[in-house]
């Protein structure tokens, strides 16, 4: 999907991603030229079938996860499928790591169905890590969660 | 108002880069399967004929003639392999690096939906359940594409793949890979399976596949017919095993000795 600036004749550049939480989508495009701006707004089934394709519009921002598609978006998944204490030592996820977790931060972590929840974690541990964050709390989670687009985690 | 450029015309670069993920997405596969000597896909085209018991029982014949052999349960919504490989529901270990596949009897790797789900439940995906056939097929895709690129196989001599009835499972696999993979086919002795089977062979075919032969199961008094030889003859293959109701491990042992 692209977008054309008809007066000008641009191709209009991807702007911004946004997640309401309601299952659509909103991105933003604007011609370099004349600085117009439009939004494409997606219902949740056009939402749905992009997820599918386990694509983001406006590109990546974290790193593919192993069975990422599969951990996020299956509902019927058993909470002892995964087991999480194959990461190496020293990564960020890890609890004797830098990093820690604040007691509000691990209960909120807590509440994610354990299906999905080894790779939030570690999502979440890397987001700080990059921007040497030495305590994830609530507050960073509301914000990697914001930044990275992290609906449905 | 003048004609406006087409899609194929804005060639500018674009934030977003969904080809660019999209060749990620297929380039993490071929990684992952570069360690794999040959992946064989299992089929038949028609329900019920054993597909799975004769997945199961073929890489424990691999598995036990010492070639390191994998099992991908590409039936997402019938699920049947790990129960045929004697595998329990262990939680899979799991790294950055990939999910660790099961180990079943005669030391077959394996993954499977039936481990990821819960016991007896569906394959059920979150979102909109209005128009959900839009974009279901879409997901089962990405799953069997994760099945394929986000297992730590490691170094395997075959990979078989348990495909479910019907063709779909079968071009998304040729999608993900890239090339059509090899095809093993399975089919009873009744002209019904044969009328079903051919046509799976025939789309194999067509899509580029090479055809490894074709195994006849459930042969015996109940099921007469010739749909093993007919489709042999029809497509220039081998029989390569006739599976009775009550196989040996030599029954087996003679089909992995084939394959």
């Amino acid at each position: 999907m692209k977008f054309l600036c008809v007066d000008c004749d641009r191709q209009m550049a991807f702007e911004e991603r946004q997640l309401p939480g309601d299952g659509t989508l909103a991105a933003t495009f604007k011609c370099p030229t004349c600085g117009r701006t439009v939004a494409m707004l997606t219902n949740p089934m056009e939402t749905q079938l992009v997820s599918s394709l386990g694509v983001e519009i406006g590109g990546r921002t974290v790193p593919a996860q192993p069975l990422e598609t599969v951990r996020k978006m299956v509902a019927t998944g058993r909470e002892d499928a995964f087991d999480e204490g194959g990461e190496p030592r020293g990564h960020a996820a890890e609890p004797n790591g830098s990093l820690s977790w604040s007691p509000e931060a691990q209960e909120r972590l807590a509440r994610v169905p354990n299906f999905v929840r080894g790779m939030v974690k570690r999502i979440y541990a890397d987001y700080a890590k990059e921007r040497g964050i030495a305590q994830i709390t609530p507050a960073v989670m509301d914000t990697a969660r914001a930044e990275l687009g992290l609906e449905g985690m | 108002m003048p004609p406006i450029r087409t899609y194929h015309d804005l060639t500018d670069a674009d934030r977003s880069g969904l080809s660019e993920q999209i060749g990620a997405q297929r380039k993490r596969v071929a990684e992952r399967l570069a360690k794999v000597g040959r992946v064989i896909a299992v089929m038949s085209g028609k329900g019920g004929v054993g597909k799975s018991y004769v997945t199961a029982h073929l890489a424990r014949a691999l598995a036990r003639s010492g070639r390191a052999t994998g099992v991908l349960d590409a039936d997402l919504n019938g699920p049947t392999i790990p129960r045929l490989l004697g595998i329990d529901h262990s939680p899979l270990p799991t790294s950055p690096n990939g999910i660790e596949p099961a180990k079943g009897a005669d030391g077959v790797k394996c993954i499977s939906m039936a481990m990821l789900l819960d016991d007896g439940a569906p394959l059920a995906f979150k979102g909109p359940s209005a128009e959900s056939f839009v974009w279901r097929g879409a997901m089962e895709a990405s799953a069997l594409r994760e099945l394929l690129g986000d297992v730590a196989w490691g170094s395997l001599d075959t990979l078989l793949l348990d495909l479910p009835p019907g063709m779909q499972r079968y071009v998304e696999l040729c999608d993900i890979l890239g090339a059509p993979p090899a095809v093993l086919t399975v089919t009873i002795p009744t002209a019904e399976s044969g009328d079903a089977v051919r046509r799976a062979m025939r789309a194999a075919v067509e899509r580029g596949s090479r055809l490894l032969g074709i195994v006849e199961n459930m042969v015996g008094e109940q099921f007469p017919g010739t749909a093993g030889d007919d489709l042999a003859r029809e497509f220039a293959v081998p029989v390569l095993a006739r599976i009775p109701w009550h196989p040996t491990p030599d029954t087996w042992d003679g089909l992995g000795g084939r394959v």
